[in-house]
């Protein structure tokens, strides 16, 4: 049974913050960290007679998303009340769109490991409003209410049941993460909660065409622990449908600490939010040609940039979906890759940029190295000025201290020898340090020479601290070797 | 149509109204008038007719994206039952 027999139906519905200056509703800021409640407006605090006026630019980053997935635009569409109560909605209901979203059915394309690309639907995408924050620290036995983040823009993604594993679900978050950011419609800034996912899950016997009864977990706010929610709900569900048990569908947290999901304390009643139109706020009208403005706007998007990266600089799918997956990774690696050598600069930018941000853990955007800068560094490799060896050494200073590529290689004397006057005299000395190896290069056939000339290189390096220009030494030790012979 | 007893309870549980028990059965009578109302105008044919979400046959205005709002948490504070460090206190509710 297990793995083989079963096969996991995943579908996740993702809440991305719009990065608009003012709320979807209201005129407030919507500045993160600000202190509490210095950011919710008599409109965010459900006074009475307020009325809530809608937000343009919120309207036009969804239209953008709903663009970005080639879906359908809703040319009307509607606000609706979605009611129950909770401490942190003043109201007693949160504006939504029910049956009218602003986005219809649409689909991205997520890249997995191996470079493959699968096909995602997404079923909608529809604008609301986020809800205040409640801290339940100890108030004296009662909560907190930090109403700032009431009435920030927030686009619900919904997507069809069509992941299969917690990589292809990962991979989708990480396609969705890459649009709203490429669009600069969202910071995508999970740790800040601006981009927040719940996920449905449920398992059914492969080739089954029924699904399962699914569990949702709540609230999941970063890409490792959507992988991990997923693998524990996963075998949660298998144990208990192999041991001949039924799976209830309710709602479920992910413990990050104790890595397992666990149910939510079950509502006495069962959600029922009694949709109906918004009466305060009117049908949305979207003209064609406001829609076809923006389309004419729309930024290169992470599958075409991917496959223009395989074109245009002949890297491998799997490099190009990394390069691409992120805007800013993707501007600094073409701003690398115009000093001519792509293929050395998607390496530079793949192994060392992204793996010193990632020991440092910094992101992209706190790239202390500037592209120009790396770009340099390539030029003085390709122009022999310095070896690859030597490279690594001035791109840790680069890193760690700053400065011009140039002025280290000169001030810490990098700069290779091409002398072919002070190469010969090193060649001359390893020669004559090293009788032994050269009785056995003189001895071995043309095959083995090739091989036995290395221990020469090595040593001659070593003897000039990496900075003996390779080429040059190789071709000086074949014509002192064979003149020996 | 009609409604029962259960479904009274539920609706004013959703609603956090409480009512009474002596007074369920009287509401159940007068909210089943109220459906029987709407089932007489259910019977209209509709086929065809879009669902209407305003009566007003306009559209929405917009606003710019500004912020036009500042702090007044002082003064809304001021009318609330409790706070303390900016934030409203609440009874403990953990859902």
């Amino acid at each position: 049974m297990s793995d083989a027999y079963w096969e996991t139906v995943i579908g996740l519905e993702v809440h991305v913050q719009l990065a608009t200056e003012s709320k979807i509703f209201s005129g407030s800021a919507t500045t993160f960290g600000a202190s509490p409640n210095s950011q919710a407006s008599a409109v965010d605090l459900a006074m009475p007679g307020m009325l809530p006026v809608l937000n343009e630019k919120a309207v036009r980053y969804a239209v953008m998303f709903g663009l970005a997935i080639d879906a359908d635009i809703g040319h009307r569409s509607v606000f609706d009340r979605k009611n129950y109560f909770y401490p942190d909605l003043p109201k007693g209901y949160q504006i939504s769109q029910f049956d009218h979203p602003i986005v219809g059915r649409g689909h991205v394309q997520i890249q997995l490991g191996d470079g493959s690309t699968r096909e995602i639907g997404v079923t909608r995408a529809h604008l609301e409003e986020d809800a205040g924050k409640s801290l339940h620290e100890d108030f004296h036995g009662m909560s907190g209410i930090d109403l700032n983040r009431a009435g920030t823009p927030l686009l619900e993604i919904v997507s069809e049941p069509e992941m299969r594993s917690a990589e292809e679900a990962v991979a989708y978050l990480k396609t969705i993460h890459s649009i709203v950011t490429y669009l600069g419609i969202s910071d995508g800034n999970m740790a800040e909660g601006s981009m927040r996912c719940d996920v449905n899950i449920s398992l059914r016997p492969r080739g089954e065409s029924e699904f399962g009864t699914r569990t949702e977990i709540k609230n999941v706010n970063s890409f490792r622990f959507v992988e991990k929610a997923i693998q524990v709900e996963t075998e949660r569900q298998m144990d208990i449908l192999e041991d001949g048990g039924s799976i209830v569908q309710e709602t479920r947290l992910y413990d990050s600490d104790r890595n397992e999901t666990r149910s939510m304390r079950s509502k006495e009643v069962a959600n029922d939010y009694r949709y109906f139109p918004e009466p305060d706020l009117l049908p949305v009208e979207i003209e064609d040609s406001y829609v076809a403005v923006l389309r004419e706007s729309l930024p290169e998007l992470p599958a075409a940039k991917r496959e223009r990266f395989e074109s245009q600089y002949g890297l491998g799918s799997y490099d190009a979906g990394v390069l691409s997956g992120e805007r800013v990774i993707a501007d600094y690696f073409e701003a690398v890759a115009a000093s001519g050598d792509a293929k050395a600069a998607a390496n530079w930018v793949q192994v060392e940029v992204l793996g010193a941000l990632n020991n440092s853990d910094l992101s992209m955007s706190d790239c202390p190295l500037p592209a120009t800068e790396l770009a340099a560094l390539i030029g003085r490799i390709n122009d022999n000025t310095i070896s690859g060896k030597i490279a690594k050494q001035v791109f840790e200073i680069l890193w760690n201290e700053g400065g011009s590529v140039d002025a280290i290689i000169d001030s810490r004397g990098f700069k290779q020898v091409s002398d072919s006057g002070a190469l010969e005299a090193m060649v001359d000395e390893v020669i004559a340090a090293s009788p032994e190896q050269v009785q056995q290069y003189l001895a071995a056939d043309e095959g083995k020479r090739k091989k036995l000339v290395g221990f020469f290189v090595g040593q001659i390096m070593k003897a000039s601290k990496g900075q003996a220009n390779p080429k040059l030494v190789n071709e000086i030790l074949a014509a002192k070797l064979d003149a020996a012979s | 149509m009609s409604v029962d007893q259960a479904e009274i309870e539920k609706i004013a549980q959703l609603a956090r109204i409480r009512v009474a028990p002596s007074d369920i059965a009287e509401l159940t009578e007068r909210i089943t008038g109220i459906l029987d109302m709407v089932d007489q105008m259910q019977a209209v044919d509709t086929a065809g007719v879009e669902p209407l979400a305003s009566p007003l046959n306009a559209s929405q205005r917009l606003r710019e994206d500004q912020v036009t709002e500042t702090d007044r948490h002082g003064e809304f504070q001021g009318i609330a039952p409790a706070t303390e460090s900016d934030l409203y206190l609440v009874p403990k509710v953990i859902d």
